[in-house]
């Protein structure tokens, strides 16, 4: 008996599939860029399904609000929009498959050997949000990782400018 | 979850409601479509190439600081959150992500890449 | 069923509510504008031009629908869509009054009460750059697409003082739940003042404010669509309600801004001074209502005001206001906010 859960997975399930067909086999890579949108829509629903309502935030604010659009600025910067030959010109049929096949029989086999832990809905989980206690584990127990985080975003920041500036001197202001 | 349902029956609604507005005009417009009409209007003169030229980097590079500083503000929220529990240690620890923080943006004003000209 | 009819309940209520005021929001702009450049405003439809909206919205039902044929049709229809979704469903989670008792039963005066909401606002104002973004690239002009590039630059680059900028009420009221930041914002300061987070956070009210017309892309920050640069901006290349969608939207998302600005810093449903009075609960209830309409409209005639007074910043200060001062304006205003919190003193 399929409940109301039931269908909102499906509803996502069928929306993120679509979604990443049309990104994989559309001629238009602005329609790509685009269908890219409701994949990770589709992902922010898996989590708001899950309880995970801060990871389903980050991921519409940093994927969707961030990541997506500089995309489609990459993808507006080019000028070959329609009919874009993205395939290369080897073709690695049977290796290719293998691999996929591979992968998804690890997957599915780590699905049926993990042990599941569900948790019970209680009033107090609905109503208190992830995000205190995922605060509280950034500042005591994962307080390195937070930081290194911090160190690892500067570098990004560094070469981000570096790539971008290289021809130009330093301007002082 | 619960909560979450209304903000989805929210997007699905105001989806139809865009839906129907559209489809209504659609249908009770006229159509009479012509060749100039058709043309894309630009500024008034016949457009010269098409409008998919390059832009500026700048543009892209703004979008990918605001990615690496959004992610900064992200990790800001469940700290905020927690802050009168977590108390001075939480402050100083959170002054330090700031601070590492600063020294990159310093570092993207000092070589220019905000610099718009 | 009481979980899908009641919220649906609610927001065909608010949807109603918000089409009826973004119409005659449109009439406020033009007759306020009309006054201050000393003219007379909308006058003949109705009296004091009050079916000029009715007139407006007909109209635009019979005009013809033009799709340039250089122009990305599926993207260009969908775009104006994107953005009246976003603009309308992120007062999903603002709530406009305290609980409400109707025939015996208690109703939440907000359509969906998350804990999260300012993130989910956040997060659904990011949605509102795809709207202009794809509408400037999908027409195929030049014009627009620079107007769509430079709407998106301007709105992410806000984006970041707007979410910095909130975290000092964060601190103050340890909870993302709207519900709750408005519930802090009863009671005085001193007695007499207001609880409200505007005299808590004045800088972050300040960052906020400038940031949320940067978002929202109103005069002084209405570069994407600056007439005497970019022809029309992003939507130079649309006509009949594709446009309107666009204008909607625009209006639309003023007013969740106010919204949303009214909740966070100006006390949301709170009426100061209530309970000195001995009203029955539900006349409470309407008051508070009232009395988040009336702070919603004032926040929206300042939009106004500033929009007929103030010229339109060139691009280069825009982004140096956005980047230079906001920025670390708002991650000042953050730790001397976590500092004055720590030593007790907010």
């Amino acid at each position: 008996m399929l409940n109301l859960y039931d269908y909102i997975f499906y509803f996502f399930a069928i929306v993120i599939l679509g979604s990443s067909f049309v990104v994989v086999f559309s001629r238009n890579i602005v329609h790509s860029a685009f269908a890219l949108l409701f994949t990770f829509f589709g992902v922010a629903g898996f989590y708001v399904l899950l309880s995970a309502d801060f990871l389903a935030i980050t991921q519409l604010l940093v994927y969707v609000g961030g990541i997506l659009v500089l995309l489609l600025f990459g993808v507006m910067l080019t000028n070959n929009i329609v009919n874009v030959e993205i395939k290369s010109g080897t073709m690695q049929t049977l290796p290719a498959s293998l691999i996929a096949a591979l992968i998804a029989g690890l997957l599915c086999g780590i699905f049926y050997v993990s042990n599941w832990y569900l948790v019970p809905t209680t009033p107090e989980l609905l109503n208190n949000t992830t995000a205190v206690a995922i605060g509280y584990a950034f500042i005591t127990t994962w307080i390195l990782p937070f930081e290194v985080a911090s160190v690892v975003l500067l570098v990004a920041m560094i070469g981000a400018v570096i790539i971008a500036r290289r021809e130009k001197a330093p301007e002082v202001e | 979850m619960e909560p979450y349902i209304p903000i989805f029956l929210m997007l699905v609604i105001s989806t139809a409601l865009a839906i129907i507005l559209l489809k209504l005009q659609q249908s009770l417009g006229p159509k009479n479509p012509n060749k100039e009409k058709l043309s894309t209007y630009e500024s008034g003169m016949e457009p010269i190439r098409s409008a998919h030229e390059r832009f500026s980097i700048k543009y892209y590079m703004v979008a990918v600081l605001f990615i690496l500083f959004d992610i900064e503000v992200i990790f800001f929220y469940p700290w905020a959150v927690n802050f009168k529990m977590l108390g001075l240690f939480g402050f100083v620890e959170m002054l330090v992500f700031i601070g590492i923080l600063f020294i990159g943006y310093f570092y993207v004003l000092h070589k220019g890449a905000l610099k718009w000209d | 069923m009481n979980l899908i009819l009641e919220p649906i309940v609610k927001i065909l209520i608010v949807l109603f509510i918000n089409l009826t005021l973004v119409s005659y929001l449109v009439l406020i702009e033009r007759k306020v504008s009309a006054y201050i450049q000393n003219r007379i405003g909308p006058n003949r439809v109705g009296p004091w031009g009050l079916l000029q909206s009715v007139a407006d919205v007909v109209k635009l039902f019979f005009k013809e629908d033009i799709v340039p044929k250089d122009a990305n049709k599926f993207i260009h229809s969908l775009a104006p869509v994107i953005s009246v979704v976003v603009a309308f469903s992120t007062f999903a989670v603002i709530p406009f009054g305290n609980k409400i008792t109707l025939y015996g039963n208690e109703y939440n005066l907000v359509i969906a009460d998350v804990n999260v909401g300012v993130l989910v606002i956040l997060a659904l104002t990011s949605l509102g750059v795809y709207g202009i973004t794809l509408s400037g690239w999908s027409s195929n002009n030049k014009y627009s697409l620079l107007g769509g590039l430079r709407s998106s630059a301007q709105m992410i680059s806000y984006e970041l003082s707007m979410g910095i900028s909130l975290i000092g009420i964060l601190l103050m009221t340890q909870s993302m739940r709207l519900t709750q930041i408005v519930a802090e914002q009863g009671g005085y300061i001193f007695g007499f003042i207001p609880n409200w987070n505007i005299f808590l956070q004045p800088i972050g009210f300040i960052i906020f404010l400038v940031s949320t017309f940067a978002e929202t892309n109103r005069l002084p920050f209405d570069l994407p669509e600056a007439e005497e640069e970019l022809v029309g901006g992003y939507h130079t290349e649309y006509s009949g309600m594709k446009f309107g969608l666009f204008f909607l939207a625009e209006y639309a998302s003023m007013i969740t801004a106010s919204a949303f600005i009214v909740t966070l810093f100006l006390g949301g449903w709170q009426a100061p001074f209530i309970e000195y009075f001995n009203f029955s609960p539900f006349v409470i209830s309407l008051l508070q209502l009232s009395a988040f309409a009336i702070k919603v409209l004032f926040v929206l005639l300042f939009f106004i005001l500033i929009r007929w007074t103030i010229p339109r910043f060139r691009y280069d200060q825009l982004m140096n206001i956005g980047w230079k001062v906001m920025l670390p304006l708002s991650l000042l205003n953050l730790i001397v906010t976590a500092f004055l919190i720590l030593i007790n003193i907010l």
